[in-house]
C-alpha cells in the first residue's frame, strides 16, 4: 500500500510528515470501536427519552402508567428521581434541566426517561406517555423574541473602537441592510450516546461520545450529587463531533448515569436520529443588521452592526458563540471606527450550541456581506474592495477588540490564489458567459479568512498529557484531547515519536480518560493539537531529560552527544536500541512516566472592557468559487473551487488537507442546502437526512484544487510552528455564497446587491432572481 | 405451503438458520445485536445515510447478483435465500485488507470512520461491476452514503485507485460457484410462512402464491423493497404483521418489451429497469439516476413507488405523461386502468383489500414526441422531490401543439395532470407567447402546499418555469446545468 503524498504536499520535508490516520485500517475494516460497539456488561439496560410536544407550556398532568406497564420496561425516571441537581448546564447557569419539571421550554425538551431491557422496548414505551399541557406564548424567532422584550440568555458583548457616529456621518457614502444567516445541524454520523456502568460506593464509569469528558464527569457528579472523583469518563473516539458533542452529550450521560446507579445495572442511551436532531442544539442562526460608511474607493470608514442570535431556551455556550461572531465580523479588514454588538436572544427553541467556527462563520459572513454591498454600490469587483480594506500599513492593524494583528499574511494568500486560480481571466469569462446565456448564469468570488486561535475564555487554554514508557520500550500515550476524526491522536503521536526518535508503531494511543488526565478543556476551538501536542511534548521532554541525565551519569558523556534517533539512543560513540536503553534506565530506577502540561502564553481578555489579546495567533486562507445557476428554478452547481490555506508548518499535511477539504464542504452545506425548518408550533420539520440535506458526493465542486501554503510558519512558538486547522477552512465556503450572489446579480446587470440570505437553497436563489428582475424592471 | 419458525440465508461465510424475533426485525439489528457484526453502523435508520450498507447476493433467474442495500430498513426475513455480505467479510487475496480498503487508507478517505464501512461496501459494489469508474459513476454510487468529515474528494480518489487493483480472487469472486449452489439449494417453490413471537411472515415462492396469501390475508402488508415500509417500522414503530415479502419474486420482475411499450412487473427494481429505460426512453435517465441513492434503487420497485400512493413519488409523473396503464390483480382476476386514475386522493388509491399491483405498461414515446422529466429538489441527488414536472409534447408539422400531456408530483395531494395547462396549449403554436399565456392555467390546476421542502409560492413559480424550460429546450437554448467533472 503506497500512501498518497505527492498531491498533498510539494516539499520532501512536508511529505515526510504524512501519515494516515492512526485508525485508518480499523475504520475501513469496521473494526474501529465506537461507543455502541463496546461489549456491554451482562444485563445492560437501555434508556430512552420522552420528549415534550409543546414549544412553551406548563405541564398540568403526566400519566406514565402505560409507559411503566409496557413490555420490557424496568422503570421510569422523571425530575424527582434525580439524586443531585436537575441540571446539565455547561456554564453553571442552572438553566438546563435534565427533565422538565413544570414548564416546557421547547418542542422536544426531555420530560422523562424510560428504562427497559432492550432499546426497542424502551423506545416503544416512551411513546405511551400521556402528558397534558397548558400552552404559553412561545417566541420562536429572533424577531418574536425582540417583540416580546428581547430577553437575553447571557450578557451581551460590545466591541467598540473610534467614534462611530461621527465617522458614519462624515463618510462620503452610507448604506444599511440586514442578513438572515441560517443555523446548521451537526449531523455527526454517529449520534449521541452514553453507556454508564455502576461501581462500588458512588462510583460510575461512563463511556460517551463526547468532545469534553471532563465536563461529562463534572455534570454526572453534579446530577448524581457525588464528587468528581467518583466519576470516570472514557472516550476512545467519536463518529464525528463538529462542536455538537462539546456540551450536548451532558444530558445523555446524566440520564445513563442516574439510571445505572438507580437500577445497579449498566445503562446505555442512544436516541434515534430524529430525537437527536430535535433534542440537541445546533449552530446558532443569526440576524445581522449593519450600517456602513465608506468612500468612493470602497474603503470602509465606519461599521455599526448588531448580531442577534436565536439562542434557544438556555445559555449553553451562546455567550462565547455570540462573542466569537463579533470577533470575526472584521475578518481580514481594518475598520477605522467600529461598533459591534451581540444580542443573544432567548427563544422557545432548542438551546443552540457550539459548531465548527463557534459563531465566527456567522460574524464573518456578516462582515463579508458588507464588503459585497460596497462593491455593488460602487460597481467594483468585490475582490478589489477586499484588497483595499485589508489589515496592513501604518495604523491599520488594530482589531475591534484592540488586539494588534502582527502575523498578517492575507494579502500574500489572496494574491497567490488570484494568480494560481486564474481569477481575473475567469471573472472575465464569467461576465462574458452571462451576456450570452439567457437562462443559465455564472458567478465567481474570492473570499479570504482570518480566524483567531485560542479559547476566548482564557483559562481553557491549558492541557495535560500522560506518558508511560514500559520496560519493553513501548510507549503508552494519553492526553486530554478527544479524537473525532480530526487526526488529533496521530498528530500527537507523531510529536512523541519524533521526541524519542522511535517509529510511530512504538506508541499506543489510548482512550481519553478523566482518570488519566484531569480537568481538561473541550477538544474544541481548533485547539486540540496546539494544546495537547505541547502537553505531550512536555511529558516526553521530562522523561527524556531523566534519560539524558541517566546517560550522562552512567556513560560520562556530555549532553550534546546524546540523541534519540532511528529507534536508538546514541550515547557518545555507543548506540543502544531504544528498548534496551529503557530497560537500563528502569534497572537504574529512573522514573519512566510523566504528566505533561501546557498553557498558552501571552493571551488576555477583559470582556467587560472589550479589550485584550484573546488570540495567540491567526490562521489564514482564501478560496475562489465558481458556480452556475438556473434562473428558471434556482438550481445550481459549484463548478470549481480553488483554495490556498495556511496551516503553518504542518504536523501532518494529509490530515490538514483533509480538514481543509472537509471543512470547506461542510461550510458549503451550511450556506447552500442545509436548511433547518421549524413550523409555527415550534416543531423542527427537518429532523432526519430525508429532510435535512447535507452535501453528498455530487455536490463537491466539479473541480476542486486545494493547496496548503507550505511557506507559512507560525510566528508563535507553537508545536513545531504549526497552526490550528479544524475551524478556519469552514469559512472558505463564504466564497460559494458570494459566487451564487454574483450569478443572481447578473440578471440586474450587477447593479443591485442581491442580499442573498443563507442558506441559499434553490428556492432562495429563484426568489432573489425574480426579485432582482422586478427591481430592475422598475428602474 | 411450508410453515416453520426459521428462515435460512448465508451470512458472510456461514449458513444461518434463524428464528426471527418479530415480523419487523431488521437486518441491521440482527447483524449488530444478534451477531455482533458491529462494522455495519446505524446512522439514520431510514435508508438515507448509508452507514449500514451491506451487499446482498441473490439468484436472479439462476444468476448470482450482488447489490448494495440499506440494512437498516431491510427486513431480516426478506433475506431468506440470499447471501448477506458485511464489511467483516471483505478481504484481499492474501487475507489482508481488500484493495478498496487499502485505497481508502492510502488516499486518506476516512476521518471519523463511522460512515466508512458503508462507503467501502458501496465502492466495492460499484467496482465489482465497473472497475474503471468516472467521477460521475462514483458520485452515483455514493449518492446514498453521507460523509460529514471528508467532503468526499479523497473517497473519490480512493475509488479510482482501487479500481485498478481489483482482483478476481477476492472472496465473493472465489466463492461464487459455492454461493450460487448454496443459494440454489435454499430456493423452494412453496410459500414459507413463519410465526414469530411478534407477528406472522409470509414468503411466497411466486406471484400465484402471493395471490393466495392475499386472498387469505387481504390486509397483509405487502413489502417489496421496504424503502417505504421500512420507515413505518424504524420511524413510526408500526405493526406490519402479517407481512408478505415479494421483493424476490422473479415473476414480478419481468420486463416485456414490444414495439411501442414496455411492461414492468411490479417487482422490477429501479436498478433493473434502468438499462431498458436508457435504451427505450433515454429522456428519463437523469431522473432515474436521481431516485434515492444506489441502495434505494437496488431495493425499491416501480410497483412500490406507485402502490404506496405518495404525491411525491418520482415515477408516476413521467409515466402518467406517457399514458401508462396499471394492471392490478386479486386472486386470479386482473384489471387494467390508466395510471392516473389509480391515485384518488391523499393516502387513497384504487386498490381493494387483497388486490396487488402486478405490472405497469409504459408506452414508448413516438418519434418526434419531446419528453422531459424535471425534478426539483433542495439537493440535486438523493432528495425527495419538491416538485417534479413531466411533459410529453407532440408538435404537428405546422409547429402547433398537436398534443401535450403534463403531469406533476409535489403540486397536489396526488400525482396529477395539468389539464388546464394542456388545454391552454393544445392546438396553439409552440411559441414563447403561447407558453407565457398558458402559465396562469397552472393556478387552475394546482394549489400546492408549503412544507419543509419548498413554499407554495416557489412550487408554483418553478412549476410554471419548468414549462418555460421545456420551451427553451425545444428551441435549443442551454437550460441544463453542466454537472460534469473537470
Amino acid at each position: 500500500m503506497t500512501i498518497e503524498k505527492r498531491r498533498i504536499a510539494g516539499s520532501p520535508e512536508w511529505q515526510a510528515r504524512i501519515s494516515p490516520h492512526d485508525s485508518a485500517l480499523k475504520h475501513v475494516s469496521g473494526l474501529a470501536e465506537y461507543t455502541d460497539d463496546i461489549v456491554s456488561p451482562e444485563g445492560t439496560l437501555h434508556a430512552y427519552l420522552g420528549l415534550a410536544e409543546r414549544a412553551h407550556a406548563r405541564i398540568t398532568a403526566m400519566d406514565l402508567d402505560a409507559v411503566r406497564a409496557a413490555s420490557g420496561v424496568v422503570g421510569v425516571l422523571t425530575a424527582s428521581d434525580i439524586p443531585g441537581a436537575n441540571d446539565v448546564s455547561s456554564t453553571g447557569a442552572h438553566d438546563e434541566p435534565v427533565f422538565a419539571e413544570t414548564e416546557v421550554l421547547f418542542h422536544g425538551m426531555p420530560v422523562f426517561a424510560v428504562i427497559a431491557t432492550t432499546r426497542d422496548a424502551a423506545r416503544r414505551a416512551a411513546r405511551l406517555a400521556r402528558i397534558e399541557y397548558e400552552d404559553l406564548p412561545a417566541d420562536l424567532t429572533v424577531e418574536a423574541a425582540r417583540a416580546s422584550g428581547g430577553d437575553l440568555v447571557t450578557e451581551p458583548l460590545t466591541l467598540e473602537r473610534g467614534k462611530v457616529e461621527a465617522a458614519l456621518a462624515s463618510a462620503p457614502r452610507r448604506l444599511s441592510g440586514s442578513m438572515q444567516i441560517g443555523g446548521q445541524d451537526h449531523f455527526y454520523l454517529e449520534g449521541q450516546i452514553s453507556l454508564a456502568i455502576p461501581g462500588e460506593d458512588d462510583d460510575v464509569t461512563v463511556f460517551a461520545s463526547t468532545q469534553h469528558p471532563s465536563e461529562i464527569q463534572h455534570i454526572v457528579g453534579h446530577v448524581l450529587g457525588v464528587p468528581s472523583n467518583a466519576v470516570t469518563v472514557n472516550v476512545r473516539r467519536m463518529g464525528g463531533g463538529f462542536g455538537g458533542k462539546e456540551t450536548q452529550g451532558n444530558l445523555f450521560a446524566a440520564v445513563a448515569a442516574v439510571a445505572a446507579k438507580r437500577f445497579n445495572r449498566a445503562v446505555k442511551i442512544r436516541p434515534d436520529r430524529d430525537d437527536d436532531m430535535i433534542a440537541t442544539g445546533k449552530r446558532h442562526d443569526f440576524r445581522a443588521d449593519y450600517e456602513v460608511g465608506f468612500d468612493d474607493q470602497g474603503r470602509i470608514h465606519a461599521l455599526d452592526a448588531v448580531f442577534a442570535a436565536r439562542c434557544g431556551f438556555a445559555a449553553d455556550l451562546s455567550g462565547p458563540v455570540t462573542d466569537r461572531a463579533l470577533f470575526h465580523a472584521d475578518n481580514c479588514y481594518f475598520l477605522p471606527a467600529v461598533r459591534l454588538k451581540s444580542e443573544p436572544l432567548r427563544t422557545h427553541t432548542v438551546s443552540n450550541t457550539a459548531f465548527r467556527g463557534f459563531g465566527g462563520p456567522q460574524g464573518m459572513i456578516g462582515g463579508e456581506r458588507v464588503i459585497e454591498e460596497i462593491a455593488y454600490a460602487l460597481g467594483l469587483d468585490p475582490l478589489e474592495v477586499r484588497k483595499r480594506n485589508l489589515y496592513g500599513g501604518e495604523g491599520r492593524n488594530l482589531t475591534p477588540y484592540h488586539q494588534t494583528v502582527t502575523d498578517n499574511i492575507a494579502l500574500r494568500i489572496i494574491e497567490e490564489l488570484e494568480e494560481t486560480a486564474d481569477y481575473q481571466a475567469r471573472r472575465k469569462a464569467v461576465l462574458d458567459f452571462n451576456t450570452k446565456s439567457p437562462v443559465l448564469k455564472r458567478g465567481i468570488a474570492l473570499t479570504p479568512v482570518k480566524f483567531g486561535i485560542s479559547f476566548t475564555a482564557t483559562w481553557f487554554n491549558q492541557a495535560g498529557a500522560l506518558l508511560h514508557i514500559y520496560r519493553d520500550g513501548s510507549i503508552h500515550l494519553n492526553h486530554g484531547g478527544t479524537e473525532m476524526g480530526q487526526g488529533l491522536n496521530i498528530k500527537v503521536a507523531q510529536v512523541v515519536a519524533a521526541e524519542f526518535g522511535v517509529p510511530l508503531d512504538t506508541i499506543k494511543i489510548t482512550a481519553t480518560s478523566t482518570g488519566k488526565v484531569p480537568n481538561t478543556s473541550a477538544t474544541a476551538a481548533s485547539s486540540g493539537s496546539d494544546l495537547n501536542g505541547m502537553a505531550a511534548a512536555n511529558a516526553a521532554d521530562q522523561i527524556k531529560d531523566r534519560l539524558i541525565d541517566f546517560a550522562i551519569e552512567t556513560y560520562d558523556v556530555p549532553r550534546d552527544q546524546i540523541a534519540f534517533e532511528e529507534g536508538e539512543v546514541r550515547v557518545g560513540n555507543q548506540r543502544f536500541v531504544f528498548a534496551d536503553f529503557v530497560e537500563q534506565a528502569y534497572q537504574a530506577r529512573i522514573q519512566l512516566s510523566a504528566a505533561g502540561f501546557y498553557k498558552t502564553p501571552d493571551i488576555s481578555w477583559d470582556r467587560k472592557a472589550g479589550k485584550g489579546s484573546p488570540f495567540y495567533y491567526f490562521a489564514y486562507g482564501a478560496a475562489v468559487s465558481e458556480v452556475e445557476i438556473d434562473t428558471l428554478t434556482g438550481e445550481y452547481v459549484v463548478r470549481r473551487v480553488d483554495i490556498l490555506h495556511d496551516v503553518g508548518s504542518s504536523l501532518n499535511p494529509a490530515i490538514d488537507l483533509g480538514q481543509v477539504e472537509g471543512g470547506f464542504i461542510q461550510g458549503m452545506g451550511w450556506l447552500t442546502t442545509e436548511e433547518l425548518v421549524w413550523d409555527d408550533k415550534g416543531r423542527l420539520r427537518t429532523h432526519a437526512p430525508s429532510t435535512y440535506k447535507i452535501p453528498v458526493s455530487s455536490d463537491r465542486p466539479r473541480e476542486f484544487n486545494v493547496t496548503l501554503a507550505e511557506w507559512s510558519k507560525n510566528t508563535r512558538p507553537t508545536i513545531r510552528r504549526s497552526k490550528a486547522v479544524g475551524e478556519p477552512p469552514f469559512m472558505l465556503a463564504i466564497s460559494v455564497l458570494e459566487a451564487l450572489s454574483m450569478a443572481v446579480a447578473s440578471v440586474a446587470d450587477y447593479s443591485i446587491c442581491p442580499r442573498l440570505d443563507a442558506p441559499a437553497t434553490p428556492e432562495r436563489i429563484l426568489m432573489a432572481v425574480e426579485r432582482l428582475q422586478a427591481e430592475q424592471a422598475l428602474k | 405451503m411450508a410453515s416453520g419458525d426459521t428462515i435460512r440465508f448465508l451470512l458472510n461465510g456461514e449458513t444461518v438458520e434463524h428464528r426471527p424475533g418479530a415480523a419487523h426485525e431488521t437486518l441491521l439489528d440482527f447483524l449488530r445485536l444478534n451477531r455482533r457484526l458491529t462494522g455495519t453502523k446505524e446512522g439514520c435508520a431510514e435508508g438515507d445515510c448509508g452507514a449500514c450498507t451491506v451487499l446482498i447476493g441473490r439468484l436472479s433467474r439462476g444468476e448470482l447478483v450482488y447489490e448494495t442495500v440499506n440494512a437498516c430498513i431491510r427486513f431480516l426475513a426478506s433475506v431468506h435465500g440470499c447471501h448477506v455480505v458485511t464489511i467483516e467479510h471483505l478481504r484481499g487475496a492474501d487475507g489482508g485488507p481488500h484493495p478498496v480498503q487499502q485505497a481508502m487508507v492510502a488516499h486518506h478517505g476516512a476521518q471519523c470512520g463511522f460512515c466508512t464501512p458503508g462507503i467501502v461496501m458501496s465502492l466495492y459494489g460499484l467496482l465489482m461491476q465497473n472497475p474503471a469508474p468516472t467521477d460521475i459513476d462514483i458520485d452515483r454510487a455514493l449518492q446514498g452514503n453521507l460523509c460529514r468529515c471528508t467532503g468526499y474528494a479523497p473517497i473519490a480518489r480512493a475509488a479510482k485507485a482501487a479500481g485498478a487493483e481489483m482482483t478476481k480472487d477476492d472472496p465473493l469472486a472465489s466463492e461464487r460457484a459455492a454461493v450460487t449452489e448454496a443459494l440454489a439449494g435454499m430456493q423452494t417453490d412453496e410459500t414459507l410462512s413463519v410465526e414469530t413471537p411478534e407477528g406472522t411472515i409470509h414468503i411466497p415462492a411466486n406471484a400465484d402464491g402471493l395471490a393466495d396469501i392475499l386472498a387469505d390475508n387481504p390486509d397483509a402488508t405487502i413489502v417489496a423493497g421496504a424503502t417505504d415500509v421500512g420507515l413505518w417500522v424504524t420511524k413510526f414503530m408500526r405493526d406490519i404483521s402479517p407481512v408478505v415479502f415479494i421483493g424476490h419474486l422473479d415473476d414480478l420482475k419481468m420486463i416485456e418489451e414490444t414495439g411501442d411499450a414496455i411492461t414492468f412487473g411490479a417487482g422490477v427494481s429501479y436498478t433493473d429497469a434502468a438499462p431498458v429505460l436508457a435504451r427505450r426512453i433515454p429522456a428519463l435517465t437523469e431522473l432515474w439516476d436521481r431516485i434515492g441513492g444506489t441502495q434505494i434503487r437496488n431495493m425499491g420497485t416501480i410497483g412500490g413507488n406507485i402502490a404506496n400512493g405518495s404525491p411525491i413519488g418520482d415515477t408516476p409523473p413521467p409515466f402518467i405523461a406517457l399514458g401508462a396503464e396499471l394492471t392490478l390483480r386479486k386472486g386470479g382476476d386482473r384489471r387494467t386502468i390508466p395510471l392516473e386514475s389509480f391515485f384518488i386522493d391523499y393516502g387513497k388509491q384504487d386498490r381493494s383489500p387483497g388486490e396487488f399491483v402486478e405490472s405497469i405498461t409504459v408506452p414508448v414515446p413516438a418519434e418526434g414526441t419531446h419528453l422531459a422529466a424535471y425534478k426539483i429538489s433542495k439537493r440535486f441527488d438523493e432528495d425527495i422531490s419538491a416538485l417534479l414536472g413531466a411533459f410529453a409534447l407532440a408538435l404537428a408539422g405546422d409547429g402547433t401543439v398537436e398534443d401535450i400531456r403534463i403531469a406533476f408530483g409535489g403540486m397536489a395531494a396526488t400525482p396529477k395532470r395539468a389539464s388546464s395547462v394542456e388545454d391552454a396549449l393544445r392546438g396553439k403554436p409552440w411559441t414563447e407567447a403561447s407558453v407565457m399565456a398558458a402559465l396562469s392555467a397552472f393556478e387552475t390546476d394546482f394549489t400546492p402546499i408549503s412544507d419543509m421542502r419548498a413554499s407554495a409560492d416557489y412550487r408554483m413559480r418553478s412549476a410554471k418555469n419548468l414549462l418555460r424550460r421545456l420551451w427553451h429546450e425545444t428551441e435549443g437554448t442551454p437550460v441544463r446545468i453542466d454537472r460534469g467533472v473537470a
